[in-house]
């Protein structure tokens, strides 16, 4: 293939570079129709900017519909970055740079672009059919509209095209490669290495040469524009992240949920058999499973969702670790089965990867409005020990931690995650498998005496588990209440209301690390505390907070059935306690009710995460409401 | 664990699941009779049914250990407590789902469904049609007493248009489901249907069942003679039997009745009716073929049964072999272990984990 562009070999450029300037962090969003290729645009410059140490954070945003009409506002998709030279705590506020692939995309995002902020437009497709499309009479990016902003028209379109000109494709198929155009340019900007896109396109093409080449010469080509045209003076260069040694990989939360599961399925040496339904934005660790035979784990896409857990189930009586993974609506389906499990006392881990509800809701859109449903979606009483991931790459660790609770004590396990965890992404560093949790278990050996299923282990009040195949060991047992120890069907009122409290102090007494405080100045009086994907924006809002002199704790819940041992004790330290959901105060409730703490919540479902800044603006409204705090507002650090 | 080939080619149901050694002691009824207490309704049909099946069991030559019964909610559904293996007593309806998953995951295990007419075809009904499509390797009893038992008498799917119970006081007006029917629709490998006071046939059509390699649904018409007394005495009175029950057996010509007197031919319209032999050649007769891949004569075949019972073939009415479901997923699993020189090692983890794109931070 010609090399079409200038780009050097090796991209980097001098440091001592007049026209590259320094800067501490940035936020890019990338915006355009569902067609023009956004996801994939954000993923590679983030696989780019992840290769130079910097630490980030992902926030992919798309329709639900597949392909919503063309140019349209419903169908505009996007990918925000946050890259910086130090810790990453969420995909950023609002965007300092706004690629816009056309006026819808411009229209629908130009609202969370502060003033004085950088535009990048296609200027080709700001047509007047598209523009009417959204509603514009004039095109903003020429009647002044756009005043406030740095923009950069660029005809990205047809740049891309007359760039592919000596590939014979159509214009339409030229037109396709606009994503790789602005993808260089962007690389350029920002002084990312073009290697791994170009690795990328490789693999990803290699059996359709011409489509490989239009691609790699849209992309050079992007690069090299920046480079030669005067409209871009400078580019930017953020140095690597400090960061702990080790190898790092950047990972999203629902790949990193399903390499938990594969590696607690390997450390646990038992086959994880995994019975799922599809449903965004859970399938993706169903499609991640199912490529991983050699690791054991079998994967039975179902009819439904109450035939996936019941597989999972099914599997889990036969000695393997069940798992099943899905959505809100899924989880109710789910429930009776979960009762099932509860009252069979087998392991199974139940993955919820939450959206925005009730009923179908927002399917693409984050949520953590399960939570009550994951405690007490159930009839009876019916104790299920929960686990919500504070990051993506943390599910990789929760997912382990999920396997090591249900096999050990014998109980179904919630695992909550959410759709930002399940397609956000992060910098992991890779763990060594050696230090991953053992999690081997016993199951019910043959034995002279009559078996009992249903007597337990005094220290965990686990059951035996006892998969069929074992002489001497048959038993039958079902959803009936079981008689304490014999595990034969009762009635009896007494056994009933012993098997009752049974059960609840099994799952009461889950080990669960105790609930750790950060509070850098140690005289706090107020504390933040959360749970889920909430962990990022609260502990950046934080910062902002304490930066303006405010003395804050926060906490953060991984475990939230059992709460840690020590949750009463940490809430009554502090004077004021705000809890930040993506709900309307669900844990709160929980918390209130159980530790009589007068917590307040601060609440908003609009299917994105918090902003650090409104959760500083919240801390700071609390910390300084009725003249708390008015006297230590001053610098800190 | 050993595998046993049944046929030259055709692998057998028990195919996987350890036999008994010629050490071990040979197995009775009294072994696979469990110490719970029955607690069916005096002259259940349900009795008969777990006697028939508590004394062919032995005949199996399986150990024990490796036979689980799981079931769903009903009276049926009770079946798991009587018989002295594994058993699974579910909820309602879920059975098949969770015996796929408990099959897929254990190949050495003899699995078999006990459900009900109501637990099989109501709330169960979407998981009995995909396990008999993906042909999961299930023996699947389907006790039909035509009512729901143990809520105390609403009709079910398969009760009779018109049927006064206490949910239809005026009478219901569904149109039944016929279980065969719906079965050889979904394109269950093996479909037979036999009769709970007919020991003989029933013990003959289970061993069939069981030996099948795939998912093998039997109904199995029982009496509730406390909610639907006599449902089937039709078929069970000597001469009104004969008149009215139609004995598969393939590759033998369809007839019955007094002398072999009635017989089934195909019409000139391709459907099936029911002629006096005397009236045709006996070349005309239809021949039945349990092996055809084709499902659509053993389809007509089940639409000779009436509501009213007036012809009702009993046996095999379909018996074909399709790979299984969790065989083949199996092989997907061994097959890539295969490929990569066993089960995964520590270090094709860490190769999965770092992926295609890392960096490394440096001391
Ligand atoms: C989810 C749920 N819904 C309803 C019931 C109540 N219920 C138990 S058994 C049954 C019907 C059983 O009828 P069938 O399957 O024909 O079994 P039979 O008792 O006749 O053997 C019903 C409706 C239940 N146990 N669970
Ligand atoms: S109600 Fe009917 S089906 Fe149920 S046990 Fe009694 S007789 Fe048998
Ligand atoms: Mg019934």
């Amino acid at each position: 293939m010609e090399d079409t562009a200038a780009v050097p070999a090796d991209s980097s450029r001098q440091p001592n570079d007049s026209r590259i300037r320094q800067i501490d962090s940035v936020v890019i969003r990338f915006a355009g129709d569902s067609g023009d290729g956004m996801q994939l645009t954000g993923d590679r410059f983030t696989a780019e900017t992840a290769s130079m140490g910097n630490d980030l954070a992902t926030l992919p945003n798309f329709p639900a519909e597949i392909r919503a009409p063309q140019g349209t506002l419903p169908g505009v998709s996007s990918f925000q970055l946050h890259f910086a030279d130090h810790d990453v705590l969420t995909p950023g506020d609002a965007p300092d740079v706004l690629v816009a692939m056309n006026p819808a995309a411009l229209k629908a995002n130009l609202g969370d672009l502060p003033r004085g902020k950088t535009i990048i437009v296609n200027t080709d497709e700001f047509t007047k059919r598209n523009l009417a499309k959204v509603g514009y009479s004039a095109s903003p990016v020429e009647d002044g509209a756009l005043e406030s902003w740095q923009v950069h028209p660029v005809p990205l379109t047809s740049l891309t095209v007359e760039a592919l000109k000596e590939f014979g494709l159509s214009r339409k198929d030229s037109e396709r490669s606009k994503n790789m155009f602005a993808l260089g340019l962007l690389c350029w900007l920002y002084n990312r290495p073009t290697e791994g896109t170009e690795r990328f396109l490789n693999t990803k093409f290699g059996r359709r040469p011409e489509i490989l080449a239009a691609n790699l010469a849209a992309f050079k080509a992007g690069w090299a524009f920046g480079e030669t045209t005067e409209g871009f003076a400078v580019s930017y260069e953020i140095a690597p992240a400090p960061a702990p040694s080790g190898t790092y990989r950047n990972i999203t939360g629902n790949t990193a949920l399903a390499y938990g599961l594969v590696a607690a399925g390997h450390r646990s040496g038992l086959p994880i058999v995994l019975g799922s339904y599809p449903i965004t934005p859970a399938s993706d660790i169903l499609h991640a499973l199912s490529g991983m035979k050699k690791f054991g784990v079998t994967t039975i896409q179902a009819e439904d969702e109450i035939s996936a857990i019941g597989a999972a189930l099914g599997a889990s009586y036969g000695g393997a670790i069940g798992v099943t993974t899905t959505s809100g609506p899924g989880l109710a389906l789910k429930s009776e089965t979960i009762g099932l499990a509860v009252s069979l006392e087998l392991p199974l881990v139940i993955v919820d990867v939450q959206r925005g509800g009730p009923s179908t809701g927002l399917p693409t859109k984050t949520e953590q409005s399960d939570l009550l449903q994951a405690m007490y979606g159930r009839n009876g009483e019916s104790p299920v020990p929960v686990i919500a991931p504070r990051s993506p790459a943390d599910c990789f660790d929760a997912a382990i931690e999920a396997v090591r609770v249900a096999t050990k004590y014998r109980t179904p396990v919630l695992l909550l995650s959410d759709g930002y965890l399940a397609n956000g992404s992060e910098p992991w560093r890779l763990p060594a498998v050696a230090d991953l949790p053992d999690l081997h278990v016993e199951f019910a050996q043959k034995q002279d005496e009559a078996f009992r299923p249903y007597d337990r282990d005094p220290q965990t009040l686990a059951r035996p588990w006892a998969p069929p195949g074992v002489q001497g060991l048959e038993h039958r047992i079902g959803g009936i209440e079981k008689a304490d120890g014999t595990g034969e069907i009762s009635y009896d009122p007494d056994n009933h209301d012993k098997m009752v409290r049974l059960r609840q102090a099994k799952v009461d007494g889950v080990d669960v690390p105790p609930l750790e405080v950060d509070d850098p100045t140690g005289d706090a009086e107020v504390l933040v505390i959360g749970w889920g994907s909430t962990f990022g924006p609260i502990a950046a809002g934080a910062r902002v907070a304490r930066r303006n002199g405010i003395r804050v704790a926060t906490a953060h819940l991984r475990h939230l059935n059992p709460f840690p041992a020590n949750t009463g004790d940490v809430l009554r330290r502090y004077q004021r306690v705000l809890i930040p959901e993506m709900n309307l105060g669900q844990l709160a409730l929980l918390l209130r009710a159980k530790y009589l703490v007068d917590a307040r919540g601060y609440n908003q479902v609009r299917g994105l995460p918090f902003s650090s800044a409104e959760i500083a603006t919240a801390i700071t409204s609390l910390a300084t409401e009725g003249g708390l705090e008015l006297s230590s507002l001053e610098e800190t650090h | 664990m050993t595998t046993e080939l049944g046929m030259p080619t055709v692998l057998s149901g028990l195919a996987g699941v350890p036999h008994l050694g010629p050490d071990d002691a040979k197995q009775t009824r009294k072994d696979f009779t469990a110490g719970a207490e029955v607690r069916w309704c005096p002259g259940c049909g349900d009795y008969a049914i777990l006697a028939a099946v508590q004394g062919f069991m032995p005949e199996l030559g399986i150990k024990r250990e490796n036979v689980v019964c799981v079931s769903g909610i009903g009276c049926s559904s009770r079946f798991p407590y009587y018989l002295d293996t594994y058993g699974l007593h579910s909820i309602h309806g879920r059975a098949p789902a969770i015996a796929t998953g408990l099959v897929t995951a254990r190949p050495d295990l003899n699995v078999w469904v006990v459900t009900g007419d109501g637990d099989a075809l109501s709330i169960g009904g979407n998981h009995l049609i995909h396990a008999l499509r993906r042909n999961v390797n299930l023996t699947i009893l389907l006790f039909n007493n035509r009512i729901y038992g143990l809520t105390k008498g609403q009709y079910s799917p398969t009760s009779e248009p018109g049927k006064i119970t206490k949910s239809t006081p005026v009478g219901s007006v569904d149109t039944p489901f016929n279980p065969i029917s719906l079965a050889l629709g979904a394109e269950a490998t093996f479909v037979a249907r036999t009769l709970d006071s007919d020991r003989k046939h029933l013990t003959s059509v289970l061993r069939q069942a069981v030996e099948h390699r795939g998912s093998a649904l039997v109904e199995i018409y029982q009496n509730c003679p406390i909610f639907n007394d006599g449902a089937f005495d039709v078929l069970k009175d000597r001469d009104e039997a004969q008149a009215r029950l139609i004995r598969l057996e393939h590759g033998e010509p369809i007839r019955f009745g007094v002398d072999g007197a009635r017989g089934v031919v195909r019409a000139a319209d391709g459907t099936l009716q029911v002629v006096d032999v005397a009236s045709v050649s006996e070349e005309a007769l239809l021949v039945h073929d349990a092996q055809n891949p084709n499902p659509a004569t053993q389809f007509a075949l089940s639409r000779l049964d009436e509501e009213t019972l007036s012809h009702v073939p009993l046996g095999v009415f379909r018996k074909v072999s399709r790979p299984t479901y969790d065989d083949l997923v199996r092989a997907q699993v061994s097959g890539a272990q295969e490929a990569n020189n066993g089960p995964a090692t520590d270090d094709d983890l860490a190769a999965l984990l770092a992926g295609r794109d890392t960096w490394t931070v440096a001391d």
